[in-house]
Order: structure tokens, then sequence, then C-alpha cells
């Protein structure tokens, strides 16, 4: 790996963003509108609002980050420039790591800034540490940027990219917890939930939000959530291809 | 050969390729090669593989049969990546970026200095479009980004795939001098057009049809061989003894 060529990429990507200010508003304020929406809707039940306000503060990131950098991807495939650098030096895991570290520090702003409205404005209570809170809203919304940039190989138009959302995100979501509890759920959908990583990310995020026990189940939620995010980041190098048919 | 005079070292030596795109064969046991510091032209009509084979030779498409060597080495190798650049028809560079931070990545992708830029926009004839964003540029101004970023390495081979459609004939002509100052320092190029007026400008071409070479040589040779002048008779001939 060179650093020169993350770097590189990373700040590349990063002011191919600033150009479209209208994506960062959307990436950064729906999150915000739709917790404040969360609070309206919840208003005669506060403690719905207590329960889902802090998991959804990571969850929300997780789903708009995804759908960003696939698109984001998709179209350095399909727009030639992809080819260009497969043709150059940079290796494929520079690429992949400008991408990361660039959309990471989107997720940062993004889910700093939506803790700030739950926390700040809308008066979230949560048991647990809120800067635990925030960065596992981080790494929630670093999960579904690893996703994205790995789906994006399974589209080829930004149509099918958008449509991979409700394929990819939304079981995760309802199998995840945060409707039923999981240990509810029929066996085989527990099993189900057990692989999807998105399961890890949210008990971390929900037991941190009831104040703990901060144990071997949670140290173990939060290391498969890193895993996945580094998983899903190496498949997406992978999938990058030197030559094509 | 002449006793004393020392064979061209060639740039690109293809042997005996196969490509199957698609399912259908788009390249069928195609030999040639590129003498070092020639400017080659490869023409041919649309759909003859001159792209699959440019591709072949960048080494990012995959092959059925036969080998490509590049510079003294397998095409595709990584010690290549620094050795040769390619510019694809259409410009693949960033559109949303302007030429200035195009530029600059790709030199950071190669790990050149960024004193380099200007010297690449210079030669083709870009210095004052730098803080442009390449989306608002014309056709023809975003092509030239690409053929500057490709430039940015001083490549020893420059494959460059239909470069001058859609420019002016003006800077189709300083496009020509430019490729010919590089192949005079010392640069290959091999640059594939339809356009038989291009060809002339060329030191040896290559013609492919269906994927598969049809005649090679000098424009001259060409003209010699089918005892025509206008290189588009030229071709018409060749195409018809083919037939």
């Amino acid at each position: 790996m060179s650093v020169r060529s993350t770097e590189a990429t990373a700040i590349r990507v990063l002011t191919q963003l600033r150009r479209d200010p209208r994506t960062i508003l959307l990436i950064v304020g729906v999150p915000c509108v739709l917790e404040v929406l969360l609070k309206e809707i919840f208003a005669g039940r506060p403690a719905l609002f207590e329960h889902v306000g802090a998991p959804l503060l990571g969850l929300f990131p997780f789903i708009s980050m995804f759908v960003v950098t696939s698109v984001t991807m998709l179209r350095e495939r399909t727009s030639g420039t992809l080819e260009r650098l497969m043709s150059m030096p940079p290796g494929k895991l520079d690429i992949v790591g400008g991408y990361a570290i660039a959309f990471a520090s989107v997720a940062a702003v993004q889910a700093t800034a939506v803790s700030i409205v739950a926390f700040g404005v809308l008066d979230l209570r949560v048991a647990g540490p809120r800067w635990g809170v925030v960065l596992l809203a981080v790494a929630n919304a670093t999960l579904g940027m690893a996703l994205g940039l790995f789906v994006s190989a399974f589209a080829t138009t930004e149509f099918q990219a958008v449509e991979f959302m409700p394929a990819f995100v939304f079981p995760q979501l309802l199998l995840c917890g945060l409707f039923v509890a999981r240990s509810d759920m029929a066996r085989w959908l527990q099993v189900v939930a057990d692989a999807l990583p998105l399961s890890y990310a949210y008990d971390a995020l929900a037991r941190d939000a009831a104040g703990g026990p901060y144990g071997g189940r949670f140290a173990a939620d939060v290391a498969v959530t890193v895993a996945a995010i580094v998983i899903a980041l190496t498949l997406g190098a992978v999938t990058l291809r030197r030559r094509t048919p | 050969m002449t006793p004393g005079v020392q064979p061209a070292a060639m740039a690109v030596v293809v042997d005996r390729l196969r490509v199957v795109r698609g399912g259908t064969t788009a390249i069928d046991d195609l030999s040639l090669s590129v003498a070092a510091g020639s400017v080659t032209g490869l023409l041919g009509p649309s759909g003859s593989g001159k792209s699959t084979l440019l591709r072949a030779i960048v080494g990012v498409q995959r092959i059925k049969a036969g080998t490509i060597e590049v510079l003294g080495v397998e095409a595709g190798s990584p010690a290549l990546r620094s050795r040769v650049a390619y510019v694809t028809q259409a410009p693949s560079v960033y559109m949303d970026l302007s030429v200035a931070e195009n530029l600059r990545y790709f030199a950071r992708l190669l790990g050149v200095p960024a004193a380099r830029i200007d010297r690449a926009l210079e030669s083709v004839a870009l210095s004052g479009l730098s803080n442009r964003i390449v989306g608002s540029l014309s056709g023809g101004e975003r092509t030239r980004v690409s053929l500057a970023s490709a430039l940015l390495g001083d490549p020893e081979l420059l494959v460059l795939d239909e470069p001058t459609v859609g420019l002016d004939p003006l800077l189709r002509r300083d496009l020509w001098n430019l490729f010919r100052e590089l192949a005079a320092a010392g640069t290959t190029l091999l640059v594939s057009s339809h356009v038989m007026d291009e060809a002339d400008r060329c030191n040896e071409l290559l013609l492919l049809r269906d994927g598969v070479l049809l005649a090679s040589g000098t424009p001259d040779e060409l003209r010699a061989a089918t005892g025509t002048q206008a290189l588009d008779d030229v071709f018409l001939r060749l195409i018809e003894a083919s037939a």
C-alpha cells in the first residue's frame, strides 16, 4: 500500500464531494430531520423515543452512506476513470482506502451533526456515555460505506445501485432487533440475523444507550462491526479488476 | 538484412493474439509489432477491434490466447504501469474537478513533481483553462485534459485511442506535431484513428479489419503495394483484395 496514493485519493474524493454542496446537505441534513420527525411522531410516548432514538442515530447514517458510496463508486467504474487508475501504479487497496478515509470522515461529520440535534435539541437521554453513541454511530456509517463500496461491483447502472439499498439494507434493518427483539424471532430468523453485520452494530449501539453492561458481549459486538468493515473493504478492493472481459 | 544495421528495437510485439468479447471473437490470431520511437497508426473502421487491441496492449483487456510483450515484459505487468500511458476514447477524467485538480491527482499517483503539470498543460495548449471544471469544457478540451494526464509521467509508450476525434483542424495539426516531437524525443506512440488523412502523419501503419491485420508498412510502402496515391484508395484496394 502507498500512503501517498491513499491520501491523494481521499483528497480527490473529498474535493469531488465539496463540488456538490446539495449532496453534502442531504447527507448531513436528512438524518437530522428524520430524528426530529421521530421525536414528533412519538410525542405522546416519550419512552419509545428514548428506546429507538439512540439506535437510529447510527442507522440513519448507515443507510445514507451506503447509497452515497455505492453510487459514487459505480460512477468511477462506469466513467472510465477506474480503468485509467487500474492501468496506473496505485494498488487496489490504495483506491479503496482513499474512498474509506474520505467517506468515513463525512460519516463522522454526519454522525456528529445528528447527535448534536438529538442530544442538544431533542433532549434524547441515554444511560451510557454520549460520546460512545457518537463513536458507534460513526462505526455504523462506516459499515454502510464499506458495504456500499462492495455492492457497487454488482450494479451496472445507478438505478440498480439505488435498488440495492432496499435489497441489502432493509432486511438488515428488519432483523437487527430494532423492531422486534431478536430473541423473540423465529429460530431461522435469528440464524439469519446472526450472519448480518448490522445486528452487531445495532447491539453495540443499543447496549451503550442502555448504559451497559460493557462486558465481553459488547466488546465482541464492536469487534465484529470493525471486522465487517475491514472485510467489506477488502472484498471491495478484490472487485476492482485490472483486466476486464 | 544489411550488415551493420541493427534491427529497430520493438516497443510492442503481439504474437498470435486472440481476444473474445461477449461471446464473439474480436481479435483472431493477430501478430504485429510496433517499432520503438515510432508513431504507429492503427487504422480501421469502427468495430474492427482497434480499441480491443489497444486495451490488450495496455493490459486491461483479458485475452484468450497469444502473447503481448510491451517494452520487453509481458503486457499488464506491474512494472509497466508507470512506463505506459493510455488515453481512452472517452475522456477518463473527473468531470466535477478542475483541470488542475485532475492533473494534481494523477501526478500524485504517478509520484511525479507538480511542476510537470504546467508542462503537460502547455503541450496540449490548455494552460489558460487550468482552473476550469472539466465538465464545463468542450469535448475537444476534455480529450486534451485526458491526454495531458497521460503525458505527466513521461511514458515510454503512449497508447492513444482516437485522440483527435472532435478536434478542429488546427488543433489536430498541433497535436500531431506534438506526437512527432514526443517520438523524436524517444517516446513510442501507438495511435488509433479512422481518419485516413492522419495516416500520412505516421511512420508505420497497421490496418485492422474484423480483428484481422490486413496490411502493415509505411504509408509509401502501402501506396506502392496497391498502386494508388490517396490512402483512402489504398485501404479500399486492400479491403477489396481481402474479400
